[in-house]
Parts: C-alpha cells; sequence; structure tokens
C-alpha cells in the first residue's frame, strides 16, 4: 500500500472555500465546530451571509484583535467572537427555536461517518471510557434546511467515512443533504450519494471503489 | 415594599438543602455566576443534582463544587471539554452520576417546567440512543421524542442589572440559559454587576422580568473581569 495514489486530495482549506461558494448571498448559516470553522475565512465579502450561533448569536463577526476580547461574547466554541451591526444577542430557547424549527438555511457539520440514506453520526464513536458529549449537533442535524457535512473521505486506516449505513451512534436520521470532502463534492439522493465534482485525477470508479459504494454521477 | 435585594451570596443561599437539584446558567464561562457557585460551596449543601451546558471549566465555580464531592449527578449537553479535567475524573471513577440532553432539548425541557408544560414531542435525538427508551411519535410523517420538563429547588443565573423587583437585562452571550433557568426553580437568586433604582430599566427592553427572580446579589464588575 505504499503506491503513490494518481490524484491529488483538496487541502481543507479548498474545500472550505468551496463550501463557501456554494452558499448564497443572505443566507443564514450555523458553522459547527471543528473543520467547518475554515469556512467561515472563506466567506465572500460581495455575499452578506448572517453566521449564528447556538449560544444565542445571529450576525456572528470574527475573531477579536487580543486586546479586545470580550470574555461575555463567545461562540459555540467558547472562542471570542465579535457582533456585526445589524446583529442581535438571545436566550437559549430562542436559539434552539431557530435551529430546531427550521429558521437555519444551512447547517455546517463536522461528521465521523455519513450514509447514503442521509443518516449522520458525529457526537460519539461509541467507545468505552469517553466521556459521551453531543451539545447543539442533534438539533442542528433536524432542524436546519440543508446540512452541509465537511469531512476527510477515508479515516487514518483507509475507511470510508461515506458508508451504506452508520455504526457508530446516530446524531440524525436521514438529514444530511451534502457532503464535502477532500476527494468528492456529494449530494444526498433518494437513490444514495450522487457525486457533483471529483478531485484532481480522480474517477467516479475510484472513488465508488475507496468508498465501497456504488455512486451515481449528479 | 418589595424587595428581593440580599446583601451577599451566602445570605441569599442560606437556606438550600442537601439533595437539591440547581441550575447553573452559563455557556462555558460566559453567564457562569462565579460568585453563587463559590457561595454555594461555602454554604455546605450536598448530594446535589445540577442542571448546567457544561461540567465545569478548569478547577474554578462548578469544577470547585464538583471537585468538593458535592454532587451526585450532572444533567448537561457538554461535558467533554478541553479543561473539564474535574468532571472527566469523577465520571471515570463513577463518583458522579450523568444524564446527558441534546442542547435544545435541555432547555426545552428548563422552559417547559418554567411554563407550566407537562411535556413535548420534539424532533431533536429522534432515532439516538440518546431517545432509547424514551416514547415516541410520528406526527406528520416527521418522528418526535417524548421530553419531559426539568423543575429545580434553585436556579444560579448571572445578569448585568438588576432593580429591586429582580427585573433583569443581561449582557451579550452571557445571556444563554439565565432567564430561561430563572422561571423553572422554585427560587431563583441572581447575581448582577449592579443594582439600579426602581424606573432604570427600558421597560421595553426588559430580558426577564422580577417575577422569575426570587434574590438578587450585587457583585460589581469583578466578575466580568474574572470570567
Amino acid at each position: 500500500m505504499t503506491q503513490t495514489p494518481s490524484y491529488i486530495a483538496w487541502t481543507r482549506d479548498q474545500m472550505a472555500a468551496r463550501i463557501a461558494n456554494d452558499i448564497e448571498d443572505g443566507a443564514v448559516v450555523n458553522i459547527g465546530i471543528g473543520m467547518p470553522e475554515l469556512v467561515a475565512n472563506h466567506l465572500s465579502p460581495n455575499k452578506e451571509i448572517l453566521l449564528h450561533s447556538e449560544n444565542g448569536i445571529l450576525g456572528m463577526g470574527p475573531r477579536p484583535a487580543a486586546d479586545a476580547v470580550d470574555p461575555d461574547l463567545i461562540n459555540a466554541g467558547k472562542q471570542p467572537v465579535t457582533l456585526l451591526d445589524g446583529g442581535a444577542f438571545f436566550d437559549h430557547s430562542l436559539s434552539f427555536a431557530m435551529m430546531r424549527g427550521g429558521h437555519l438555511d444551512i447547517a455546517i457539520l463536522g461528521a465521523f461517518q455519513v450514509a447514503e440514506n442521509g443518516d449522520i453520526a458525529n457526537w460519539s464513536t461509541g467507545k468505552p471510557g469517553a466521556i459521551p458529549a453531543v451539545g447543539g449537533a442533534m438539533d442542528l442535524a433536524v432542524g436546519a434546511r440543508q446540512v452541509f457535512v465537511m469531512m476527510e473521505h477515508l479515516t487514518k486506516d483507509g475507511q470510508s467515512k461515506l458508508v451504506h449505513r452508520c455504526s457508530y451512534p446516530l446524531t440524525g436520521l436521514g438529514c444530511v443533504t451534502r457532503v464535502y470532502t477532500d476527494l468528492a463534492v456529494l449530494d444526498v439522493t433518494a437513490d444514495g450519494f450522487a457525486v457533483r465534482e471529483l478531485c484532481q485525477g480522480m474517477s467516479l470508479e475510484m472513488l465508488a471503489a475507496l468508498s465501497g459504494l456504488t455512486l451515481a454521477a449528479a | 415594599m418589595l424587595s428581593k435585594v440580599r446583601t451577599s451570596a451566602l445570605d441569599a443561599l442560606a437556606d438550600v438543602r442537601d439533595g437539591a437539584t440547581i441550575m447553573v446558567g452559563g455557556f462555558g464561562n460566559a453567564g457562569m455566576p462565579m460568585e453563587l457557585v463559590d457561595a454555594l460551596i461555602q454554604q455546605g449543601a450536598k448530594d446535589l443534582t445540577i442542571v448546567s451546558n457544561n461540567a465545569g471549566n478548569g478547577t474554578t465555580g462548578l469544577a470547585a463544587l464538583l471537585a468538593a464531592g458535592r454532587v451526585r449527578k450532572v444533567i448537561c449537553s457538554f461535558p467533554r471539554q478541553t479543561d473539564s479535567f474535574v468532571f472527566d475524573e469523577l465520571y471515570r471513577a463513577g463518583k458522579v452520576e450523568l444524564e446527558l440532553v441534546p442542547q435544545g432539548n435541555l432547555v426545552e425541557r428548563i422552559r417547559a417546567a418554567g411554563a407550566g408544560i407537562g411535556g413535548f414531542f420534539t424532533p431533536t435525538g429522534y432515532g439516538t440512543p440518546l431517545a432509547e427508551g424514551k416514547e415516541t411519535r410520528v406526527i406528520d410523517g416527521k418522528g418526535y421524542v417524548l421530553e419531559y420538563p426539568i423543575h429545580a429547588d434553585v436556579a444560579l443565573i448571572k445578569g448585568r442589572l438588576a432593580d429591586r423587583w429582580g427585573n433583569m437585562v443581561f449582557r451579550k452571550t452571557a445571556r444563554n440559559f439565565g432567564p430561561i433557568m430563572a422561571s423553572a426553580a422554585k427560587v431563583s437568586v441572581a447575581q448582577v454587576e449592579e443594582i439600579v433604582e426602581l424606573g432604570t430599566l427600558d421597560p421595553e427592553t426588559v430580558v426577564l422580568p422580577g417575577i422569575f427572580v426570587s434574590r438578587v446579589v450585587a457583585v460589581g464588575k469583578s466578575a466580568r473581569a474574572a470570567a
């Protein structure tokens, strides 16, 4: 298995740029903790995209300068952020009504696995001794109008994170609409994954073999 | 005269009993009522059930309460953090019980308690391990889980300003669970930076009406800087 792959996988920044490019002007978006945080760096200044944070922000701005950090103004990852002009603060009940009630256009989540029926597993690997924690992931999964997943296509051991059915504990059922990996962009359809875009040097057949799945062209 | 003002945090918590269920506001350290939690440690009540989003950060606040061995059970959504080593150790040693609740269900269960709702059907968690053993229903083709309210004996919250009737305003993302938790407890205790005269707070922008606040303690602005 030392053979050099014939394809060139996208970098995380390239993945983030693809996602940012697909977000429409005026969209309300929740960016999850972890890899999706990179998407914020690639949002076009020519679009007005409203960022929601589960802890009570709509219109969240970038990280402040070190001397302007306010411990009362943090994001879901508990990192310091700012508020844009026009932004608003609200309590947790209202924030989760926005999430669960279908008011967010897009949630961008990291994941351990996404299944071809749209199921997502991203909160627990079920490992014994691990401290279970779920936060707002399940609310975003069921509530956002579109759920985008950003993740590596393969685990470190070369196992596909796109699967027929999730083996890890589920976060939400049938909710993922699109997956951005370092190898491809795929839509979740009624017939399974449909490939929208492939990284350089990748073929549909090669991706299907790596994924262990039947893949259609979008 | 109606005055909910107490002279000290310890005075405001004098009647907390062993075995009480206590809601603690805050998301991480934003909105965490540190002075009230410190007073609770000093007050001595034990065998507590804590309802809070996280399970303590570092070695202060909730983490210190946990370290003091005063907590029997934690109901929260996200106990696993890089600096939650106190909880981690107690949990792994089987010394504290955990009820893990998805964050939106956590706040809605608290809201339901405050609003007099006996239970509600939520899509969050449906079909996942966190809904195992719970009643479910399919409504208009979508699956829902029956969740019950979480009531508390005491809520500890942090705001920016209050008047003596308990009307309150908050600061930025430190609001989070505060106003909701205040509605769900028999006794809700608020720490604020400053207590202002009646009529000072703009009635159009009062976030938490005083009816939900039992006791108010001014702790000054040091609380914010220390967060």
